[in-house]
């Protein structure tokens, strides 16, 4: 089968070899365009792209690959920021959430009105144990608010776990600007179904209207 | 199955055997065996009717009947559905005959039931405990058993909402104090019972004490738990006259967390993404398996879109996993990672699709009951389809090129570990491991689920069984992966990715349902039993990793201990799945 000895060695050594002369040839042919191929975006979307040749790794953490749209670590919630600067949760604590997490990580705590005692839809506090938490997504899936969804920011190491993992609802709120931000393709979607959703409400109301005044 | 109930007649094993019993059960299928009958039925099975490959062997404690019931899933190796039958034995002395006599791929699952639900397999020539230690007290799987710090008997846990309490967990279990022992039982001076077992059973089969005019003596020797090559904590207790391997014994569960325990706490949806936890390097894969079954017990399918992304998903696990066993195979071989990193640079490209689409690399939970979570993202579809197009199969060919016939492969592999076509389905091996040696059964052909009988392509099988043909049909298997995801790619069509509207609380009518699916490693099965509440009654995990074990000691019988190592590789094996 083989000519010699060593010749499946030496075949083995030149795809290694291949590869260390087309990083070099690959960063001249860059260098003569002008262009920067390390610690730039991207020089990093050509490295991870089908078509890249020579190396293909990067330097975390100076360099750091993009996340798709639907990467998901830890949950977060979404609040609106009103007119008059006004933070509003869009968490109502119906605790679907709770309930539906595998490893049953989240807390909520209830706020009460004051004067009557009643409910009232918003979260006193919103615990989440991050030890815990599994990073499957399905509260973000199944929150009928969109209140809860999964986050991209994946560099959460801190030195004492035990008192910096259990994270509260002042912790865990991002505006919906961040939101849009991160899943750009999701916020549309689901601002357009709002909007829809809406439409579809003051056009029966307005019906109602026309129907009374008639 | 369900046409069998119609028919008014006698099945033909009713015929042979009068005694047994349909199981006429809401949602149940298959037949009950009086216990006495049962090694002449299984016997029978195999020799008139051929149903010669013994599938799964798991419990069911049904604790309100006071019965406990184990559950046998036979199937022919020519293909087609089936058969179930079932043993009933009374709760406080469940003593059920030993199939293992006859069916040796039955050792470890038998072990295994005994273990988890302790129940006792008469004849079993060595019963004793697989995935806990010896000192374990009790049977965790018996619906009566709960761990030191029990919460609740189904999630979703009362005690954590809505209350609100910020408690740590780990602060429930204390260090040394999460652990119930027997009474009377003091760890400081306990020896395992079983680590002795262990090695006097190593000599348990026949050997040749040496004759010769030097006295030696035959040497036990412990690969593991902790050893390079055995791809995760995983022991190997080996027997050896000098050189070569007299017997084997796997010991394992070092990573043994309950699985099916917390599988049966949990809702049916939770359960998904904890599937992804078993064979992670195919969570697409294992999630497939899961989602079929509990289908099977809702009466629902996914709709059309949603049928090509799973197989589409599928076959890009077993891409995935292929690559990754081939690399680490060739790790064993000595070709330290230079393999195993050009085919991870594949690897990558994949995980990124799936990130994309799922939002995880290897986590994927992606599949839902009815559906997928999610279509595809922009992009992706053309992404998959330059992927699989014309860069994949020439890396591919370049791997086949570079490996195939390098001289170190072909000395290490050719001839070594051989498993005989019967050895092979006399110990339930799956998988590219049965393909291997001979047997062209592929559960994608032979009981095809979801959208598989529309596919054109081959099972791929070779026939001599060693570590180069276990190797060989990787690279077989991963052409015919490229040859469905080309026309799955053809033909996906537009449309809804779920039936219906998702929900978080799927209602499961009772009954018992065996979903199974050729993972890459094996047949995949998911044994759930559901009683119309929202957590399974039952939830059992056939694991080919786990199953396959079962024929590593014949596999490395006669060869060198180096051997040993790259014929664990060639099995191709996850501790994540074989421990659960």
């Amino acid at each position: 089968m083989n000519d010699f000895y060593g010749k499946g060695l030496l075949k083995g050594l030149s795809i290694t070899f291949k590869h260390f002369i087309n990083t070099y040839l690959e960063d001249i042919r860059w260098l003569v365009r002008g262009k920067q191929r390390y610690y730039t975006e991207e020089g990093i979307e050509n490295r991870k792209s089908a078509s890249t040749k020579g190396i293909f790794t990067v330097q975390y953490p100076e360099e750091k690959l993009p996340v798709p749209e639907e990467f998901r670590f830890i949950p977060f919630l979404v609040y609106e920021v009103d007119e008059n600067g006004e933070k509003k949760d869009r968490c109502t604590s119906c605790g679907i959430c709770a309930k539906v997490c595998p490893p049953q990580c989240i807390w909520i705590e209830r706020t009460n009105d004051p004067d009557t005692g009643r409910p009232v839809p918003e979260p006193a506090e919103f615990y989440i144990d991050v030890d815990i938490c599994m990073n499957c997504g399905l509260c973000a899936e199944f929150c009928p608010f969109d209140a809860i969804k999964m986050d991209h920011d994946y560099e959460i190491s801190v030195y004492n776990r035990q008192e910096k993992n259990i994270f509260n609802k002042e912790r865990l709120s991002r505006p919906v600007s961040y939101y849009a931000s991160i899943r750009p393709t999701n916020y549309a979607r689901e601002e357009a179904a709002r909007a829809e959703a809406e439409a579809a409400k003051a056009a029966k109301q307005a019906a109602r209207q026309q129907k009374q005044s008639a | 199955m369900s046409e069998e109930i119609l028919v008014e007649e006698k099945t033909d094993f009713e015929k042979r055997f009068p005694e047994i019993l349909r199981d006429e059960r809401d949602g149940y299928q298959g037949y009950i065996i009086p216990a006495e009958k049962l090694v002449e039925f299984a016997v029978a099975l195999r020799e008139e009717f051929g149903y010669d490959f013994l599938s799964s062997v798991t419990g069911v404690d049904y604790m309100p009947e006071d019965k406990m019931e184990v559950v046998y899933h036979g199937f022919q190796t020519t293909g087609g559905p089936g058969i179930v039958y079932k043993v009933q034995v009374p709760r406080d002395n469940p003593v059920v005959p030993s199939l293992t006599p006859e069916f040796p791929g039955a050792a470890l699952q038998e072990r295994e039931a005994w273990d988890l639900m302790g129940i006792h397999f008469e004849g079993h020539p060595d019963l004793k405990r697989v995935l806990l230690w010896e000192g374990f007290d009790g049977h965790p799987l018996r619906k009566d058993w709960r761990e030191p710090f029990f919460e609740e008997e189904g999630k979703p846990f009362k005690s954590r909402w809505p209350g609100g309490d910020v408690i740590r967990i780990e602060d429930n279990n204390p260090f040394n104090k999460n652990v119930n022992y027997p009474a009377g039982f003091d760890p400081a001076d306990w020896t395992a019972p079983g680590e002795s077992a262990v090695y006097q059973n190593v000599g348990r089969l026949d050997h040749a004490v040496s004759e010769t005019a030097i006295g030696t003596d035959q040497i036990v020797v412990n690969l593991g738990p902790q050893h390079p090559s055995t791809h995760g904590v995983f022991r190997m207790v080996v027997r050896l006259e000098g050189e070569t391997v007299v017997d084997l014994e796997p010991v394992m569960g070092y990573l043994h967390r309950n699985h099916e325990k917390i599988g049966e706490r949990n809702t049916f949806l939770m359960n998904i993404p904890f599937t992804d936890r078993l064979d992670y390097f195919n969570s697409m894969s294992n999630n497939f398996g899961y989602v079929l079954a509990v289908e099977k017990l809702m009466g629902v399918k996914p709709p059309e879109r949603a049928e090509y992304i799973r197989v589409m998903m599928a076959e890009l696990t077993r891409i995935v996993n292929h690559l990754a066993a081939i690399g680490f195979l060739l790790n064993d071989l000595g070709a330290f990672f230079t393999p195993l990193l050009y085919a991870f640079e594949e690897r990558e490209m994949i995980l990124d699709i799936f990130e994309a689409v799922s939002g995880s690399r290897m986590m994927c939970n992606y599949y839902r009951f009815a559906g997928v979570a999610r279509d595809l993202p922009e992009g992706i579809f053309e992404k998959v389809k330059d992927f699989v197009h014309d860069r994949l199969p020439k890396k591919i060919d370049d791997l086949d090129a570079f490996l195939t016939n390098n001289e170190i492969v072909r000395t290490r592999a050719i001839g070594i570990g051989v498993l005989t076509a019967e050895d092979a389905i006399a110990h339930s091996a799956v998988g590219p491991v049965l393909r291997a040696s001979g047997v062209p059964y592929d559960v994608r052909r032979a009981d095809p689920y979801g959208i598989y009988d529309r596919f054109d392509f081959d099972v791929a099988v070779r026939y001599h069984g060693d570590i180069y043909d276990r190797y060989l049909i990787r690279l077989d298997e991963i052409r015919q992966s490229i040859r469905i995801l080309e026309q799955v790619i053809r033909d996906m069509p537009e449309g809804p990715i779920q039936e219906g509207k998702p929900q978080y609380q799927v209602r499961v009518p009772a009954g018992e349902a065996y979903g199974r699916v050729e993972g890459p490693k094996g047949e995949l099965g998911f044994y759930v039993v559901s009683n119309g509440k929202p957590n399974p009654w039952r939830y059992h995990v056939r694991a080919p990793s786990f199953i396959n074990l079962t024929a590593l000691g014949v596999m490395c019988k006669n060869y060198k201990i180096a051997d040993v190592v790259s014929i664990l590789g060639s099995i191709d094996i996850v501790l994540g799945e074989t421990d659960r």
